[in-house]
């Protein structure tokens, strides 16, 4: 009896959650220009699958670029977190030096501050390395993430010290215990990196509209903000193609790394 | 040394570019405006009104993600069959786009067709046009924010309530402890660091928010939603009044670190008290 009432609590959250993605699949699929449907017609008689090809490859909007354009710099910005943090997180877990608990602190705290408060010194810089509106601007400053070294730090502090010692002893150095020895140990926290870092610049929005200008390189998530803009908010169909368009890769993304985002997030509240 | 350049310095120097930029602003405005800036901004009312509006937020938005999540949480830490299915369910839209995601929302608060006055209506309850509507902005905002944010606060909470040993509740039940009596004395007190985490993260959060604002209400109505990662984002971007929004920035920085602070202090006290150990 009470395991049913739980199952009905979840059942009703869920209805709630999924039925307005349920709806935006459907909206997509109607008539372009057609009204909000009403909740009995919400079913389209016709699916119309080529509004995604509509949006994809229309003129108004280059949508396939703006594609491109974001799967480029998530790509980059992955590779560039898993090695930027892990060797920062490798100096924070194993090597000693002044100053590296106060530096750790800073690290951390730089955590709390999203782009509100970074913005503006970030555009500066961009601006005088001359890189604002190209790939340079989107990527640079997303190579560094204090989120990624804190989550690294914690995971090489589980690696058994014995294991350097004995590799030092065979001759090894610095270079050879991080690539052969903690780095394969912590593959589950490098993909848990990785996936966080894929998730949050793919969904970034506020970096992308004031580091690019022209339309070329806009990222997705930027363009398709234009999107709605250039349809006058009345083209719902479209609209919500666009919306699905642009949530699926990151959907696919956590499906597959599901364990890990859990991980990621829990790590997150052991500090 | 050469270690230290190669492991330490360049990695620890990239990812702390963005803790230096912040003493770039301070820097910046200081050595070339001298205080001036933060004068003009002591008297700038828009500014102070955007501040108030994302306390507001944070005040409305903080407290209902908490519960929604320790909620889901306590749903979804029961060992029952097909538990990770909701799990992964209530988690995805927190990996969802942002823009993605407030368009789909501008619909759910669209006035007579939008999905809640189309429930509403149900109830013979008149439409509201939330987003347009000085009263109801904010707080549809706030509930919106606490929904979409559920994922990562319910993980973090399950992890807590799993780490919970069972035998305390287990005592309690047999001291004839009701449901709601274990919830309060036995689970909420065990909890209490991982609260405060979440209360400390969701508050960050939120006095940052920004998305949603920009492509849902642009502040209106008459700058009720006018919050200060929106107001940076127009000084800056859109009157181009850069000097002005670095000071913006580092009096929302201050304001941030200042709760963040508040909120330790406050709730290390409670939690000592509570402490069971």
């Amino acid at each position: 009896m009470r395991k049913l009432s739980v199952y009905l609590a979840l059942a009703i959250l869920a209805v709630a959650m999924v039925a307005p993605l349920a709806w935006a699949v459907l909206v997509s699929l109607h008539q372009p220009w057609s009204e909000i449907p009403e909740y009995g017609k919400l079913v389209p008689v016709q699916p119309r699958w080529d509004n995604y090809a509509t949006v994809l490859f229309g003129t108004d909007l280059p949508v396939f670029r703006f594609a491109l354009n974001s799967f480029f710099v998530c790509t980059v910005i992955v590779i560039g977190q898993v090695l930027v943090c892990s060797l920062g997180a490798y100096a924070f877990a194993r090597l000693r030096f002044r100053g590296r608990e106060a530096l750790f602190a800073l690290v951390l705290g730089s955590m709390m501050f999203g782009s509100t408060v970074t913005q503006i010194p970030v555009f500066l810089t961009m601006r005088q390395f001359g890189w604002l509106d190209t790939y340079l601007a989107l990527v640079v400053p997303g190579l560094g993430s204090a989120f990624g070294v804190f989550l690294l730090r914690q995971a090489f502090l589980q690696v058994p010290r014995e294991l350097d010692e004995a590799a030092r002893l065979d001759g090894a150095g610095d270079w050879a215990i991080y690539s052969r020895i903690v780095m394969p140990m912590c593959k589950a926290a490098v993909a848990t990196l990785a996936a966080f870092a894929f998730i949050g610049t793919w969904n970034d929005f506020f970096w992308p509209l004031i580091a690019t200008t022209s339309l070329e390189m806009r990222t997705l998530e930027v363009g398709l903000s234009t999107f709605k803009n250039s349809y006058g908010g009345q083209n719902w169909p479209l609209q919500m193609a666009a919306a699905v368009i642009v949530v699926v890769p990151s959907l696919a993304v956590f499906l597959l790394c599901q364990k890990w985002f859990v991980r990621g997030a829990a790590v997150g509240s052991l500090k | 040394m050469l270690h230290w350049l190669v492991f330490a310095a360049f990695p620890i120097g990239f990812s702390m570019v963005l803790a230096l930029y912040d003493w770039q602003i301070v820097a910046g405005t200081n050595r070339f405006v001298g205080l001036e800036q933060f004068q003009a901004l002591a008297l700038d009312r828009p500014f102070w009104n955007s501040m108030g509006n994302s306390i507001r937020y944070a005040l409305w938005s903080v407290p209902m993600g908490m519960a929604l999540a320790l909620g889901v949480a306590l749903l979804v830490a029961k060992p029952l069959r097909g538990i990770a299915f909701f799990r992964t369910l209530f988690y995805a839209p927190s990996v969802m786009s942002g823009v993605a995601i407030s368009m789909v929302w501008i619909y759910i608060y669209l006035p007579e067709k939008g999905l809640v006055n189309s429930l509403t209506s149900l109830f013979g309850l008149p439409s509201v046009s939330f987003l347009s509507d000085p009263r109801w902005a904010m707080p549809a905002l706030a509930f919106m924010g606490a929904v979409v944010g559920l994922g990562p606060r319910m993980v973090v909470y399950v992890a807590a309530l799993l780490a919970v040993p069972p035998s305390l509740e287990e005592a309690a039940a047999l001291d004839g402890a009701s449901g709601w009596q274990r919830l309060r004395n036995v689970t909420l007190p065990m909890i209490a660091p991982t609260s405060l985490f979440v209360l400390v993260t969701s508050t960050i959060g939120a006095l940052q928010l920004f998305t949603p604002i920009y492509l849902m209400t642009k502040g209106g109505p008459l700058d009720t939603t006018d919050v200060v990662g929106y107001h940076i984002y127009t000084t800056a971007w859109q009157k181009f009044e850069v000097s002005q929004a670095s000071a913006q920035s580092c009096v929302a920085l201050a304001v941030i670190g200042l709760v963040t602070w508040l909120q330790f202090r406050l709730s290390r006290k409670a939690i000592e008290g509570y402490s069971p150990s």
